[in-house]
């Protein structure tokens, strides 16, 4: 049914030019201050985020920055995030709560960075306290997915009330060269593994682990910023709008409930209590 | 009494060992670390542990807890949780069953309701003879299941966790299972409740990510190997040697990331020891 295989998509959804997350945030935010810095021990550029106004609405904003050239890309480390950067989301989203702020975020990764400098300071550690952070924040959080979503690295700053997905964005539990390396110990096999991971928005959309599929322009993201911009602000707006229905606690427990059952109806138990 | 009991356990385990014919008197085995061969009695007494070197053999998850709980108090809690094929992925069905056969296990975690020195907790046990301890849905469940047992009950929370990371082959779905747990655990604790974490080797990627680095108190086995990303793939990432120790125990204790690390024949007394300094579970 789709235009483009889920291989095809991988490459779509790792183009150069497709507009990441500095992109959107200069084009749908006004106002835009940037936060920098965990307060614990770095900075680390390849998350982007800070405070702006969403059609006038003060907002937290962050995201995976990947860079535009190789300059950038060197110090956004091509979007592969260390623990301080996920430490510095820790720090904007607690203080978006603190005022009251909703959370957007866009995920654009190939997966958190593995070094060993980032082991060293708790890479597991880091994203662990992404996940249950955003698990508890009584304010509206939407993610929008719109180039890689990278394993955990990518999740860390996806557990939201909404998941959204750009239609060529892909998202899944490691990439598909990691996925061909472990189970068939041959990464050449990555087009194959494309095939079977259903990592793209479509199967996503099926399995309920995203709420919406956003429709790109022509041949791609990449060919008409504008018009990929357009959409994710009307489904930001239209969501957010959704999102405002709801009170501090209870946008805690939907995100909380939506997560909670994910795989469980594909675990079928016995419910005997000691 | 402790004494006489682990001699008794120790003699049972080794005549029924014996009587299903899988060691002799004489049967020696290697140890994967320092490659030094040791009679498999040794081994018995020892936990599993090298009589020789020390490295901390991985064991399977009832094993673990039968050296841990009061004899008796053990009561396994969703034991009929099953896994399932999100994916329809080639050939895990059939792999599942296999290891179903092989290890009695339905997937990797055990989760039980037992005692220590007569002071309940809840246990959840990953086991890594099934597919690496990996976490795929069935697992997610049970740890989330173990943790709102936990909360309902108010006890403590005690998880074992020994895995390569997410499962492969249930794709998306075991990524979820990162963002579950860790709010599982995340909602118990913020209800009061007392959560112990143990890594045991090996432990990485997505379970290091999700609730095993969310302990009120966090501990590891001696040598255990503990990180996100594995070694090799560091290694070919930046292209350098990583260093002697390099994510065991001993350099994560050193890097502020354990409170404590616990040799397997001290996991009943410290365990214990917190159990009773948390008393309630650790509710007011």
């Amino acid at each position: 049914m789709s235009r483009y295989s889920p291989e095809e998509k991988v490459k779509l959804a790792r183009h150069p030019e497709r507009p990441g997350t500095a992109d959107f945030i200069d084009a749908l935010f006004t106002d835009f201050f940037e936060q920098r810095g965990d307060r614990l021990c770095g900075e680390d550029g390849s998350i982007f985020g800070g405070i702006a106004r969403f059609h006038g609405r003060p907002v937290t904003v962050l995201g995976h920055r990947k860079g535009k050239n190789l300059e950038e890309n060197l110090t956004c480390n091509f979007g592969m995030p260390s623990p301080e950067g996920y430490r510095k989301a820790q720090r904007l989203m607690r203080q978006a709560e603190k005022f009251s702020r909703p959370i957007i975020t866009f995920v654009d990764t190939p997966g958190a960075y593995p070094g060993r400098e980032a082991e060293e300071r708790g890479q597991g550690e880091a994203i662990a306290q992404c996940l249950a952070l955003m698990s508890t924040l009584e304010v509206p959080i939407i993610s929008v997915i719109t180039g890689e979503g990278g394993s955990g690295g990518a999740l860390a700053l996806a557990v939201a009330n909404r998941v959204l997905m750009l239609e060529h964005a892909v998202y899944s539990v490691l990439s598909p060269e990691g996925f061909a390396s472990i189970l068939w110990k041959d990464s050449a096999r990555a087009g194959e593994a494309c095939g079977v991971m259903k990592l793209t928005a479509q199967d996503l959309r099926r399995g309920g682990i995203v709420q919406g599929v956003l429709r790109e322009p022509k041949e791609g993201a990449h060919t008409d910023w504008q018009a990929a911009f357009r959409t994710v602000d009307a489904a930001l707006t239209h969501e957010l709008a959704a999102l405002d229905k709801l009170k501090g606690p209870a946008l805690a427990r939907q995100r909380y409930d939506m997560f909670r059952v994910m795989g469980q109806n594909l675990a079928p138990a016995g419910r005997e209590e000691p | 009494m402790n004494q006489t009991f682990s001699r008794r356990r120790d003699r049972l385990l080794t005549y029924r060992a014996m009587r299903e014919g899988k060691i002799t008197s004489s049967r020696r085995t290697g140890c994967s670390a320092c490659g030094e061969e040791s009679p498999q009695l040794e081994w018995d007494r020892n936990l599993q542990v090298c009589p020789r070197c020390g490295f901390h053999a991985p064991v399977g998850a009832y094993y673990r807890l039968s050296n841990i709980l009061d004899p008796g108090s053990f009561q396994e809690l969703e034991e009929k949780l099953s896994p399932a094929d999100p994916l329809a992925f080639p050939g895990y069905p059939v792999k599942l069953s296999e290891l179903e056969q092989s290890t009695g296990l339905k997937d990797a975690a055990v989760a039980a309701l037992g005692k220590i020195d007569g002071r309940r907790a809840v246990f959840a046990v990953l086991d890594s003879r099934f597919l690496m301890g990996s976490m795929g849905t069935a697992v997610g469940e049970k740890v989330t299941r173990a943790a709102e047992y936990a909360a309902r009950k108010k006890l403590p929370l005690i998880i074992f966790s020994a895995s390569g990371g997410a499962r492969m082959q249930e794709g998306i779905f075991s990524l979820m299972q990162m963002a579950k747990t860790a709010a599982a655990v995340q909602r118990f604790q913020s209800g009061g409740g007392l959560y112990i974490s143990c890594f045991t080797h090996p432990t990485t990627g997505g379970v290091t990510a999700s609730f095993a680095s969310l302990g009120d108190i966090t501990l590891a086995e001696p040598g255990a190997l503990i990180g996100f990303a594995g070694p090799r793939v560091i290694e070919q990432t930046i292209k350098e040697q990583l260093p002697e120790g390099f994510q065991r125990a001993e350099y994560l204790l050193d890097h502020g990331f354990l409170d404590r690390i616990v040799p397997r024949s001290e996991w009943r007394a410290v365990l214990s020891q917190l159990l009773a300094l948390h008393e309630k579970g650790g509710r007011p």
